[in-house]
């Protein structure tokens, strides 16, 4: 009981510890910030947005940015600073349970074929490699078509095929762990293979794929905003910024409010979680720079 | 070392056959078929019927992929089912199109990638590469439709210096298309050139550290000649491979791209087959984005494996 609280709380000084780490840096800082900021914009900005989000207003078309309308309005009268607030909340929400979908899936199939090896591997890894060569566009868009939008559908989706690239990493990384003494001392005390993924493998393959996983959000995120660009993602009146972008696209050589709020929302969230996933990298002493994203 | 490239050549068939599967299966599985989806509500008795026997679909499935395959593997698609097309012929102009866009965003962006990747790694943590590595952080991180709509927004409209949008027919030359990609052709490259600048610095700062460049630093080998010489040969080998990849990668973020643009090329043809439930001519479209992504691979691990003696000892070994 004891030592199980003692554990408990070193776990949670690693986490504190690993944050410090992160903010340490002034890019790690500055992502977290981000981060920190949109999160807590998305679960509040429901209590202060000035204006309804789908409140269509013909008279108010199109206005320029005022004191009333702080982004101004878009082609249907909507107020985009209101929309604009609200834009981050869907996209979140899908990306991070997608991430966490991908975490989980493509962690355990990738611990299960490093550990098993042999031709279940052999063939898990070469239809994964399949997979990786469909492009992930036509596959979400095919999916999404015939599934339609609903987030039920979307964040499955997602989930799956960004979790393919996560069976790769943790695969390797079981590979690498897999050899050591501390392995074969366990299997020679007679542990069970369950036992020995849970205490031996897992903590040591852990921070690779939580490092994983964290990159994969900002590329969902930017595969989800991509879907709602090209109109397969969410569907209106829902505001969100890539649906937004893509509305207000046709009309920017006068209305260019309508546009840059949106891409000014989308842009930071991303860049604040890449830097914050590069911060969560390097205070776990993981280097991804040479890898390519896929 | 000619079994081993065979080798290889046969991964990337089964790869691809994989692919098709994958393919073939993911549209059978997924509720609603062609016909259903193309006649929507008209979809019952006679019109039904009439469509199943025209795209042979009341076939059993095994039989279909077998003969689709077979027309696959001598070059034919089908037809499509909206046109009543070839799908041969949609394509052609299509894949040509694209081919001209990705190619010159290849050529553009690669020595950039390389000048800048080597600039910053050897001024690491210094002025230039605080600068480079920002900008390109912000450019590999910003979707493609932010940049290219930014991009459509600053050059075209407030500047007025070029062509927002592409407005000509699919069928054109290539020298008639040629002032219309110029701002695309900078959307693409300029991710991909931030991708793989930021892979060649590191790789090139991995092997600064290592012990030969050490000893060659130590024996009074000149600067520039120890880069040239001892450091880039052996930084930019590993990186053949993980620049293939990017651009693998990076072919989803041309679909998006040519969308923003009004580009016609492959990935507009995505989209529009796609909204149009165009089935026979997603499948096509998979296995062929599909085959361009494992030849640049193979091409890549070819490569690596001639111009690295010891890898290729090694995996003789093996």
């Amino acid at each position: 009981m004891t030592l199980e609280k003692e554990q408990k709380k070193n776990n949670l000084q690693k986490v504190y510890e690993v944050i410090k780490t992160m903010a340490s840096k002034p890019s790690g800082f500055i992502g977290l910030s981000i981060l920190l900021f949109h999160v807590i914009l998305a679960i509040t900005s429901p209590l202060y947005v000035p204006y309804d989000y789908k409140a269509i207003d013909p008279s108010l078309m199109l206005q320029a940015p005022s004191s009333e309308y702080w982004f101004g309005t878009d082609s249907l009268g909507r107020d985009v600073f209101t929309r604009t607030i609200l834009g981050g909340r869907t996209a979140l929400t899908v990306t991070f349970f997608g991430s966490l979908i991908a975490l989980l899936w493509g962690g355990a199939l990738g611990i299960f074929c490093g550990l098993v090896g042999g031709k279940i591997d052999d063939v898990v890894m070469r239809i994964i490699d399949a997979f990786l060569s469909i492009p992930w566009i036509l596959a979400m868009l095919l999916i999404v078509s015939l599934l339609g939008t609903t987030t039920l559908v979307l964040i499955p989706a997602l989930g799956f095929f960004y979790g393919k690239g996560i069976v790769r990493v943790a695969r390797a990384a079981t590979h690498d762990v897999i050899a050591k003494d501390f392995i074969v001392s366990a299997r020679a005390r007679g542990h069970s293979n369950l036992s020995i993924i849970w205490n031996e493998i897992l903590p040591n393959v852990r921070d690779a794929i939580m490092v994983e996983g964290a990159m994969r959000w900002s590329w969902m995120l930017l595969g989800f905003s991509s879907l709602s660009f090209l109109g397969f993602g969410v569907s209106p009146p829902t505001p969100d910024w890539g649906l937004m972008i893509s509305n207000a696209r046709g009309l920017m050589s006068f209305a260019y409010w309508a546009v840059l709020a949106p891409i000014f929302g989308l842009s930071s969230l991303i860049i604040g979680i890449n830097l914050t996933a590069d911060a969560f990298a390097k205070a776990l002493g993981i280097d991804r720079s040479t890898k390519a994203p896929v | 070392m000619l079994l081993l490239v065979l080798k290889r050549i046969l991964l990337g068939f089964i790869t691809l056959f994989i692919v098709s599967l994958i393919t073939f299966s993911g549209v059978e599985v997924l509720p609603g078929d062609a016909c259903t989806t193309y006649l929507e509500r008209e979809a019952y008795g006679a019109a039904l019927e009439a469509c199943y026997e025209r795209l042979g679909l009341n076939t059993p499935a095994h039989e279909r992929y077998i003969s689709w395959a077979a027309g696959v593997l001598q070059g034919d698609f089908g037809y499509s089912l909206s046109g009543e097309m070839r799908i041969n012929d949609v394509l052609g102009p299509r894949v040509k199109n694209s081919m001209v866009l990705a190619s010159a965003s290849i050529l553009i962006g690669i020595p950039i990638a390389l000048l800048l990747g080597i600039i910053t790694a050897l001024w690491r943590d210094k002025l230039p590469d605080i600068i480079i590595s920002t900008i390109t952080i912000f450019s590999m991180t910003i979707p493609e439709f932010i940049s290219a709509t930014l991009l459509i927004l600053i050059v075209a409209i407030w500047l007025e210096w070029l062509p927002g949008i592409v407005i000509v027919p699919t069928g054109v030359s290539i020298s008639e298309l040629l002032p219309n990609i110029i701002l695309p052709v900078i959307a693409i490259s300029m991710i991909m050139t931030a991708h793989m600048a930021r892979m060649v610095r590191s790789s090139v700062i991995q092997v600064m550290a290592s012990d030969y460049v050490q000893m060659a630093i130590l024996k009074g080998v000149p600067y520039w000649k120890m880069v040239f010489k001892h450091v880039l040969p052996n930084a930019l080998l590993p990186a053949i491979n993980v620049v293939a990849l990017t651009i693998a990668w990076l072919l989803g973020g041309v679909v998006v791209t040519e969308v923003v643009f009004n580009y016609p090329g492959l990935g507009r043809l995505v989209i529009e087959s796609i909204s149009n439930r165009d089935l026979p001519v997603v499948q096509a479209l998979a296995i062929i984005l599909a085959s361009i992504y494992v030849s640049i691979n193979l091409i890549a691990d070819l490569m690596t494996l001639m111009l690295n003696p010891r890898l290729k000892s090694l995996q003789i070994k093996k």
